[in-house]
């Protein structure tokens, strides 16, 4: 083992200082880092986010200005009319991004319909069912006798949701929708078109949403529970202080002191989307994109998929044990063909789907 | 001071919550109608829609304004919010009936007009077109009342945005037939001008402040934002906008009374024929009856002399009812004391006669006693005079001495 991490190559023999003085101590164990981000450049990331709110609140133009291009559904659509769908729709768009060297897949889910009906009873079940669907297709691959060399992460790593900035408090729906989701994904809340609000109205509705979601027992991104150290803590809670962040969104760039900035003009004055005294926008990237990436990526990898994953294989278990001469439900097929089978976690899901394998064996 | 006129008018605002409408109302009507310890929306605990007015009186040169607002809290809250429009279509049409019963009557010499004249109502300025809760309600109340759209919040929106936004309205508002309220021309050229210009960009997009800013030593109402400052008022053109008091003099100088007869004149006797319709029509030509509506004033008094009869008969016959109900109590409570007392009588008689009868016995008794304690002095005596006989006897026949 001590030969492959011996330096051949001179980076690590840069970065090591003691190289002169220790040599023979020196074993070399930090080239792993290098190793790793050559296989990350290799192999690129995966990002799934999901954006939810009521239409009009610039949810298109947010996802534009994050990753600075077009990667909407809005921009995709061939035929861009304003139409409000009968009922919700989820659609995922996804695009290949590319910066210096290294490559990302990223998906936008994006949920048209979404509490725009007069009765929006129940509108969270499609989305809930969604991505319940994203863990069953994961935990299907994972089950594989025959797995592939890496399986394709089509789960929801965050869910972006929209408040309006009426300026008062949250609405019935916003609190339903999120005590629910927040169980199954990471939630980022964001106040939408931020720019209606004064500095006062912000600071005001900011702190009565905050009141809202401890009384409701909410937990978003970033989870308290999931602090790992004292360093991690210092760094969320002062993530948490800010929540939610009030962003602008915008996709036109405008000239301000000889500078090209994206920003929205209007009669008064021009909001500029990366200036931190105008919006929060700038802090919303930085933790989705800059800092907080992998760890939203883990907390859904290791937290969500796996309650998700016990729930399942409890409830196959259960179902096992009431029927002993069948096969569990949950057996993988033996010729390795991945079998994608998106059904809700119920008891009738879990039978059809052992009536569908049980004939294999 | 002596005022020459007294006027109503009753405006209704409706929209969802965090629109901005209290603010406005409080700029139009430059009143602190919805002060800072009204409830706002964060602290309202009901989670059904209510209708609340508030009147406040405004006197400016020998006219009184009785100005009735009438708020909405809680529409287009909850998740479902179908029938959210119910409770104000109740609250005009409970208006409009006050306003049928007055007129109804053979005494009007007070006739209060507390109906709606004019509703405001917000949209949310999502910069993409009305939401399915906007365009039901509108077409709900576009026969009631006059519905005035506003764009709420308009400072979110650039000045394209506000024009393809206004543009999308027009064209949805056309699509589903609602007809909103047209305001028609004034005689008076300069107002003229301003407001046709103002016509012409319906729905009106507002910006409402109830803070007081200084913008190059100029004092404004307005908001203040890191970028800038932004005026209150009502958006026309690109960039160009006009202060609340055009809105403000649309409403109450020049279109009030073309609001009141539009609401007299086309709702209420829409409200009016379909009520009456309603209540008349029996499977008879409807046109006939309709005709019969429009009686002569005795053939009015008549009726309603009769009717008054018949109330007063109506009246007489329950209280008739009554009285006789009560009579019948208290005979029966009569009867019921009545017979308690016979009762008590007859009892008190058998007590009476138990203790006679005992005394009779104890009297007896002391009778016979008498009767053998006489026996006994009889015999005692008769024992004496026998005991004295021999003794005189013995005295007679010689002193035994």
């Amino acid at each position: 083992m001590s030969e492959s991490a011996k330096p051949h190559h001179p980076s690590p023999q840069v970065k090591g200082e003691k190289t002169h003085a220790s040599d023979f101590s020196y074993v070399g164990i930090d080239a792993i880092l290098e190793q790793m981000r050559r296989k990350a450049m290799k192999q690129g990331f995966e990002l799934n986010i999901m954006v939810v709110g009521q239409s009009g609140l610039g949810k298109s133009t947010l996802m534009n200005t994050l990753f600075k291009s077009k990667v909407s559904r809005k921009s995709v659509q061939p035929n861009p009319e304003e139409r409000i769908p009968k009922t919700i729709e989820i659609k995922s768009i996804s695009h290949d991004i590319e910066e210096k060297g290294v490559r990302m897949k990223l998906t936008v889910i994006d949920t048209p319909g979404f509490g725009d009906h007069i009765n929006n009873e129940n509108c969270w079940q499609p989305i809930m069912k969604f991505i319940n669907d994203q863990y069953e297709a994961y935990l299907q691959e994972e089950i594989n006798i025959n797995r592939k060399k890496r399986i394709p992460d089509s789960r929801v790593h965050c869910c972006i949701y929209f408040i309006p900035p009426t300026g008062h408090c949250l609405r019935p729906l916003d609190v339903e929708f999120m005590r629910r989701l927040s169980k199954v994904v990471n939630i980022v809340p964001v106040i939408a078109k931020a720019d209606t609000l004064t500095l006062e109205e912000r600071d005001f509705f900011k702190q009565t949403i905050r009141e809202e979601l401890r009384a409701n027992g909410i937990d978003v991104y970033p989870q308290k529970e999931f602090d790992e150290d004292a360093d991690d803590r210092m760094i969320n809670d002062k993530i948490r202080e800010m929540i939610p962040f009030a962003v602008v969104g915008s996709d036109q760039e405008y000239q301000v002191n000889g500078k090209r900035i994206l920003g929205r003009k209007t009669k008064w004055g021009t909001i500029e989307v990366e200036n931190i005294g105008h919006c929060e926008f700038a802090y919303l990237r930085d933790l989705l994109i800059r800092t907080h990436m992998q760890n939203i990526k883990d907390i859904t990898g290791s937290i969500h998929y796996e309650t998700y994953r016990v729930r399942r294989l409890n409830e196959s278990n259960a179902h096992f044990k009431s029927q002993p001469s069948d096969q569990p439900a949950v057996q993988p097929k033996a010729n390795g063909q991945p079998e994608v089978k998106p059904s809700a976690p119920q008891a009738n899901g879990v039978a059809a789907k052992h009536e569908v394998m049980s004939h294999e064996m | 001071m002596i005022f020459l006129c007294i006027v109503t008018f009753v405006c209704l605002s409706s929209g969802e919550s965090g629109l901005g409408k209290s603010t406005l109302i409080n700029s139009l009507f430059l009143t602190d109608l919805y002060s800072k310890d009204y409830p706002g929306p964060s602290q309202r605990i009901k989670k059904t829609v209510q209708v609340e007015q508030s009147k406040v009186l405004i006197k400016e040169g020998g006219v009184q304004l009785t100005l009735t607002i009438v708020d909405t809290p809680g529409f287009g809250d909850a998740v479902d919010n179908s029938n959210c429009w119910q409770p104000v279509i109740n609250y005009i049409d409970s208006k409009c009936e006050d306003f049928l019963n007055a007129e109804s009557r053979v005494n009007r010499r007070s006739m209060p007009d507390n109906r709606v004249h004019c509703c405001l109502y917000f949209i949310a300025p999502s910069g993409h077109g009305l939401k399915p809760l906007d365009i039901e309600f509108m077409k709900r109340l576009h026969d009631k009342v006059n519905v005035i759209p506003l764009i709420a919040k308009a400072d979110t929106l650039t000045p394209e945005e506000c024009q393809l936004f206004k543009k999308q309205i027009m064209k949805e508002i056309q699509e589903h037939k609602i007809k909103i309220y047209e305001f028609p021309d004034t005689e008076d050229d300069e107002d003229n001008k301003l407001i046709r210009k103002i016509k012409e960009k319906m729905p009106l997009a507002v910006v409402g402040s109830n803070v007081v800013i200084e913008v190059n030593g100029k004092k404004v109402r307005g908001r203040q934002y890191p970028w800038g400052v932004a005026e209150e008022g009502i958006f026309v053109e690109n960039g160009e906008h006009c202060d609340f008091t055009v809105l403000r003099n649309m409403l109450i100088r020049t279109h009030m009374q073309d609001l009141k007869d539009v609401t007299n004149n086309f709702h209420y006797e829409n409200y009016r024929s379909k009520k009456l319709a309603a209540v008349t029509c029996n499977g008879v030509d409807t046109t006939k009856t309709k005709g019969q509506l429009t009686k002569s004033p005795l053939a009015q008094m008549e009726e309603e002399r009769r009717e008054h009869v018949m109330k007063m008969k109506k009246m007489e016959a329950e209280m008739e009812q009554v009285f006789e109900m009560k009579v019948k109590e208290k005979k029966q409570k009569l009867k019921d004391s009545e017979a308690e007392l016979e009762r008590r009588h007859e009892q008190m008689k058998r007590n009476l006669e138990a203790q006679y009868k005992e005394l009779e016995e104890k009297k007896r008794v002391f009778d016979d006693e008498k009767l053998h304690w006489e026996a006994q002095q009889r015999i005692l005596e008769q024992q004496k005079l026998d005991a004295s006989k021999t003794m005189e006897k013995n005295k007679k026949k010689g002193k035994i001495f």
